[in-house]
């Protein structure tokens, strides 16, 4: 790493390319120590599904009245952390905030992961998942057409949109740094970056279409990111089930993913800042940032939960009452407050307090929020589900150990992909880092000369 | 077919961008200047003459056909293979609204990603005008040799805006 000596005035070491490219080009023993490790946890997983796929779908804790437990709420807290990488970084990129460029691709990255890893699950869910491809919506041999009023399909259509978005919002900002690698390397990595970099030169209509593309990108993505977890949150809310039936799910859902998105992004963002030595990038006024939107979304989420609580608990209609009371002191009770306790007391705990907004302390909260926007998932199926309309019809959920697998090996393969990408790829935009720390010609310090070469100083 | 040309390399913008007004000066019409870079210099004046909202117009022109599409789709499937669901419409057009929101917006992404393709000349084999040491941070200003084209008063102007170095190679036209 580069010391301070090395750093311009601007804040980035002269070092730069370098530095963001040594993860490419040198690998230690711990890469594959980590490698190793993530990649073991992602086999538990696998071991799990193949003993549930030769054994049956029995081998889960689910059972009448409750058949949707660990697995879809994998896939809606997946798709949640989802809104970390694209959303964000989309609003950043259309508000112009400076101090999005170290950021944007590691969000980017969550994204575009979390996508694939949310998706499984439906699939992961499925009796037979070898006959997955029955759940796309084109007609059949069997005269069987899609229904479009389903929001199971509505799901395939959104998710696919999203993910095709993003890996598309992912990867154009790469290209320029791709070219960059490829010039950087000789024998296979050139060959390799040179076709991913696709002839990239960086002439200036190639940066103009660039950045136009980027620009339309940001704002058809945010719509879409917004219709996707309000089209989720329709899986439960088009249902005439006891506090799933609610107008507030769709921007209570959103505000979660969001909630849940920003505080996978500042774990991910500490991890590598640690581990790929990025301090002179990531610093802790991005955690900063970060960590007051956390505290902005915490009281957004604080304030849906209040919310729906409140509207439950003043109808007192009997049905929902039964869902309302397992969870404030029934057998959910622990689980819940155990929510409230990570989603806000906690993260208010920690970001209310400037001083307290350190990497440390923006970490802490994160992992907390994470745990509870888990449970949060968790407790918005189950207890619904246990609690339907008539007692007779009541039941409980334990989750067994293959569920338990899979939930763990979900943790594993984001950390195992997100470290594949961060070895690969520069996680860090290094064109954009440069754009940074271009000096603002338009302030007072400017040379007479550069000043006469400003385009906005002709007529 | 391979066409020479003359190129400096800069340091800085600022002198990339005293080469092009001096070539300019000297008579080559600006759209003969390449100009590349590692980074976009968005203030200055080399870095303006490419700007263009066709791409905003092809995503706007994509989403309106994505539209059409989705239109088409979800009507023609619902009365293709009508599904009565207690008395209600056969076409929903409330439900339909999200297929085809999702549609029109994948569709203008998906336009905006070709047009961009193809507008930059993208994925290129081409030996195009280009020097390793952009990837340095210099700033290649380029100019093709044509016929008659006096190839001392290029490396005059080239040389006038502070060039590390003047270089001739032959590249793609």
């Amino acid at each position: 790493m580069s010391g301070p000596s090395s750093q311009p005035a601007t804040g980035v070491p002269a070092t730069m390319t370098e530095d963001l490219l040594r993860p490419l080009l040198k690998t230690s023993w711990s890469f594959y120590l980590l490698v190793a490790v993530l990649g073991s946890i992602v086999l538990l997983g696998v071991g799990a599904f193949a003993y549930q796929v030769n054994t049956g779908i029995g081998v889960w804790g689910l059972n009448w009245p409750v058949f949707w437990a660990f697995d879809i709420t994998n896939f809606v807290f997946w798709i949640g952390i989802s809104h970390a990488g694209t959303l964000i970084s989309a609003i950043l990129r259309l508000v112009n905030a400076g101090w999005r460029r170290p950021v944007t691709r590691c969000a980017e990255v969550i994204t575009a992961f979390a996508l694939m890893i949310g998706a499984m699950f439906p699939i992961v869910h499925l009796g037979r998942p070898w006959l997955f491809f029955w759940l796309m919506p084109y007609p059949t041999e069997r005269q069987i057409w899609p229904n479009f009023r389903s929001p199971l399909v509505w799901d395939f259509f959104a998710i696919s949109t999203y993910l095709t978005g993003s890996l598309l919002f992912l990867y154009l900002p790469t290209i320029p740094d791709f070219a960059l690698v490829r010039d950087k390397t000789t024998g296979w990595r050139h060959k390799v970056y040179g076709v991913l970099a696709l002839g990239w030169r960086g002439t200036t209509k190639q940066w103009h279409r660039l950045e136009s593309a980027m620009q339309i990108m940001a704002i058809a993505i945010i719509p879409v990111a917004v219709s996707v977890h309000t089209i989720v949150s329709f899986d439960f809310s088009m249902a005439i089930v006891p506090m799933w039936h609610s107008t507030i799910f769709g921007p209570y859902f959103v505000a979660g993913a969001i909630f849940s998105g920003i505080a996978a992004l500042i774990i991910a963002m500490a991890a590598l800042r640690k581990f790929l030595h990025l301090e002179a990038y990531l610093h802790p006024v991005h955690f900063e940032n970060l960590g007051k939107l956390l505290l902005m979304m915490s009281l957004l989420w604080g304030y849906f939960v209040f919310a729906e609580r409140l509207t439950t608990w003043y109808g007192n209609e009997s049905a929902e009452m039964s869902v309302f009371w397992a969870t404030q002191r029934g057998a959910f009770a622990p689980l819940y407050w155990t929510m409230v306790v990570c989603n806000f007391v906690l993260p208010l705990s920690i970001l209310s307090f400037r001083k307290f907004r350190t990497v440390l302390g923006c970490v802490i909260a994160s992992c907390g929020v994470v745990v509870g926007m888990w449970l949060e998932r968790f407790l918005i199926i189950v207890p619904t589900l246990s609690h339907k309309y008539l007692s007779y019809s009541w039941g409980s959920y334990r989750p067994r150990t293959p569920e338990i697998l899979l939930l763990i090996s979900t943790f594993g393969a984001m950390g195992l992909l997100y470290t594949l990408f961060s070895k690969f790829v520069p996680i860090i935009s290094i064109w954009e880092l440069k754009v940074g720390e271009q000096p603002e010609l338009t302030q007072p310090h400017e040379t007479p000369d550069v000043a006469a070469t400003l385009w906005r100083t002709h007529p | 077919m391979a066409t020479p040309a003359i190129y400096g390399l800069y340091d800085e913008p600022a002198a990339a961008q005293r080469a092009c007004t001096a070539l300019k000066r000297a008579g080559v019409e600006e759209r003969e200047i390449t100009v590349i870079s590692s980074e976009p210099f968005e203030a200055f004046e080399f870095s303006q003459r490419d700007h263009s909202l066709l791409l905003f117009r092809l995503a706007g022109i994509g989403g309106l056909v994505g539209f059409v599409l989705a239109v088409l789709l979800v009507t023609g499937t619902a009365r293709a293979w009508p599904i009565d669901v207690g008395g209600m419409p056969i076409v929903a057009w409330w439900p339909y609204l999200v297929i085809i929101f999702e549609l029109t917006m994948l569709s203008a992404i998906l336009t905006t990603v070709v047009s961009l393709l193809i507008t930059a000349r993208l994925p290129s084999r081409r030996k195009d005008m280009y020097d390793l040491v952009v990837s340095d941070g210099k700033i290649l200003v380029g100019v093709p040799m044509t016929a008659g084209r006096p190839a001392d008063a290029i490396r005059q102007a080239l040389g006038a805006g502070g060039a590390v170095t003047i270089k001739t190679a032959d590249f793609q036209n």
